[in-house]
């Protein structure tokens, strides 16, 4: 279907695709005064250039990491999961549930009991505009996309009326018990004697990330239900066909998917805050749209993409902070260029090459 | 603000005059963002205030996500900014994280208290404020039907009703005050358009006096008030001139005064709680030339006198803070 070969529209074009939104940032850089190439620096450094800065990446990799991949494993059922924000807001209730209301003894059980809370939640969020499209043919994407406001809803209200602790202004839920703190890398490196700076967040929730990555590559590629999946994504009727039925593909596929997203919770809510607060998506569950996109739906690129998205983040704060020039909304720019030409621009960057590959054949 | 400048400035100003090397102040805006033409922009208008005053330079840091709240207060701390001011209750739980760590940083929050040696808490007390406004409501009010929208249902914003309320029925036990709030998300504090279609909501039900407490939605609260030929009452800064004639007043609260007052008492001020109302001129009503027709004399008197039974304790106002509830609903 491609004139290109694999390792060429796996990595190069993302690359330069890269290099392009960097181009048209540094463009922009330049234009409000500053040097391009300084703030490039300062990005890199500050996102990759010191452990600190490793850590905060990570971080929000991880994030990305868990949203990305809910999108990618709906794209190969066809199906635009859009709700990443409200599956997982709605998994930061359940974890925050399950640490709040068990006296857990350490937090090895803790963990498990907060993924399955996690996940479980999303999952459920995730179920009901699956059950609309898979029954009644209410479209996936506007159905999840009214959800994140619903979640959004039952968060402020829960957080406002139930769940606030006594005495308390700010609409957050009581801190979590000690014992349902997860290590942070500052911890987890030290019992192997590394030593790691304290305050980045990043924690044992990455490995989890990493791990379901693995799961989401061994369900897609090398399981029948994920084969399923393929070919539902690919033609309807021709899975059908087959005797895949459709409603119980786009059930599975969506809960899933609003799964990984809800676990994306462990890391914000359990392993960051360690408190529910009013926002503990922070907008990864749209970004989550664009690390699919660029990750192509699988699981490494969604890797890869998470960590430059990561990347981005934290250099971004760096940005802001070393050049007072460059406003937020300056980062978000840069940010935005890099969704811009990753995402939707890609035939530009694909036609000419395709060109030039058939030259050569 | 001069009056409260004062008293904040009072006892440190003379400490500062003897110390030469100043740290440059900094201030951090919410993830909401700085130009909300509300709460933050005011913060951001006392820190200009006090750069064109002191001729001195600060730094600033606009959040773009939660998780970089406590690595922002930090980074600043590191870099030797000091006072470093939160304008904002979700700073709490970062900065009772992050102030044990640099002892010799001062900060400043607002909104909000933490109980840290090196931490100036300053508080506002919306909740009399809006009991003044209420007051004022519930006279200039002739169908006895009063409006509130807030922007989120968070408790700070309750407070604000909660006051407003309280005036109301202190005024008018037969008044009926309808309360709305625009949204779920952070985006309820800059929807106008849907600010001005609950008033419009709240006018066809009888209102024909209308509170808000919603930042950026505001607007649209007060321009269908004028639009409808009613009366909207603004909040935080004076916004009296954005409708003028048909905003009967506005809750003031000076958050400017309380980021300039820190800017200027430096690292030298002094720590702990600092609750602002009326004695500090922290908390006003606004009047002005825009809004002189709409006052009459009688009105004048009943808020002033509400604000001096209020000064001396006859009026306890009940604070929805302290039991998370509000008597009068």
């Amino acid at each position: 279907m491609t004139a290109l070969p694999k390792w060429a529209d796996v990595a190069l074009i993302p690359a330069i695709n890269l290099v392009l939104a960097f181009f048209v940032s540094g463009l922009i850089v330049m234009w409000i005064g500053e040097n391009p190439l300084d703030a490039m620096t300062v990005m890199i450094k500050g996102s990759i250039g010191s452990a600190y800065g490793w850590g905060y990446t990570l971080y929000y990799a991880t994030n990305f990491i868990f949203t990305g991949l809910a999108v990618a494993i709906a794209f190969h059922a066809r199906l635009f999961n859009i709700g990443g924000e409200g599956q997982a807001a709605i998994g930061g209730i359940g974890a925050a549930l399950v640490c709040l209301h068990f006296g857990w003894p350490h937090w090895t059980l803790a963990f498990p009991a907060a993924i399955v809370g996690a996940a479980a939640f999303g999952a459920a969020w995730a179920a009901i505009p699956a059950y609309l499209q898979a029954s009644r043919g209410s479209h996936i994407v506007i159905t999840t996309i009214m959800f994140n406001f619903i979640a959004s809803a039952l968060l402020v209200y829960l957080l406002v009326n139930v769940m606030k602790a006594p005495g308390q202004m700010a609409p957050e839920s009581r801190g979590f018990p000690a014992e349902a703190h997860l290590p942070t890398a500052h911890e987890m490196l030290a019992w192997i004697g590394v030593s790691f700076p304290r305050s980045p967040p990043v924690n044992v929730s990455l490995l989890i990330a990493f791990a379901a990555s693995a799961l989401v590559w061994v369900l897609i590629w090398r399981t029948r239900l994920g084969y399923a999946i393929r070919a539902m994504g690919w033609s309807e009727p021709a899975a059908i066909y087959a005797g895949i039925r459709p409603f119980r593909i786009i059930m599975i596929t969506m809960m899933i998917s609003g799964g990984l997203a809800g676990l994306m919770a462990i890391n914000t809510v359990m392993g960051e805050a360690e408190r529910l607060l009013l926002d503990p998506v922070q907008g990864a569950g749209f970004v989550g749209i664009a690390v699919a996109l660029m990750g192509r739906s699988h699981p490494v690129g969604v890797v890869l993409a998470a960590i430059l998205f990561g990347m981005l983040y934290q250099g971004g704060v760096e940005l802001e902070f070393e050049m007072p020039a460059v406003s937020r909304e300056m980062v978000l720019v840069i940010q935005a260029l890099v969704i811009l030409f990753t995402g939707a621009l890609e035939n530009m960057v694909r036609a000419p090459l395709e060109r030039i590959a058939l030259m050569f054949r | 603000m001069e009056k409260l400048h004062s008293v904040l400035a009072g006892a440190a100003a003379l400490s500062l005059a003897g110390s030469a090397a100043v740290a440059e102040p900094a201030i951090i805006y919410d993830v909401g963002g700085k130009f909300d033409k509300s709460f933050n922009e005011s913060a951001w208008s006392g820190a200009e205030a006090w750069k064109e005053e002191a001729g001195g330079s600060y730094r600033e840091i606009e959040l773009q996500s939660e998780a970089q709240r406590e690595q922002a207060i930090r980074r600043l701390a590191e870099a030797g900014n000091n006072p470093i001011v939160m304008p904002g209750f979700s700073f709490g739980t970062s900065l009772s994280t992050v102030a044990p760590e640099f002892p010799d940083t001062k900060f400043v929050i607002i909104d909000m208290v933490v109980d840290q040696p090196n931490v100036r808490s300053v508080l506002f007390k919306e909740h009399e404020g809006s009991y003044v406004v209420g007051v004022i409501a519930a006279m200039a009010s002739e169908s006895g039907t009063l409006g509130f929208v807030g922007g989120m249902d968070i408790p700070l914003i309750r407070k604000f009703a909660c006051g407003y309320v309280q005036g109301v029925m202190a005024t008018n036990p037969n008044a009926r005050v309808i309360q709305n709030m625009t949204g779920t998300t952070g985006a309820a504090w800059n929807d106008p358009v849907k600010g001005a279609e609950l008033t419009r909501a709240q006018i066809a039900e009888g209102a024909d006096v209308v509170y808000h407490a919603a930042g950026g939605t505001g607007i649209g609260v007060l321009q269908a008030a004028a639009d409808a030929g009613i009366l909207g009452i603004g909040v935080d800064a004076n916004q009296n001139y954005l409708q003028p004639g048909s905003v009967l007043t506005s809750m003031v609260k000076r958050v400017d005064s309380a980021v300039h007052a820190a800017f200027s008492d430096g690292p030298e001020m002094e720590t702990g709680i600092v609750e602002i109302s009326f004695a500090e001129g922290g908390i006003a009503y606004a009047l002005d030339e825009h809004n002189a027709p709409l006052i009459s004399d009688e009105i004048k008197a009943g808020a002033d006198s509400a604000i001096e039974m209020i000064l001396a304790g006859e009026i306890m106002v009940h604070n929805y803070f302290a039991t998370d509830s509000c008597p009068d609903s």
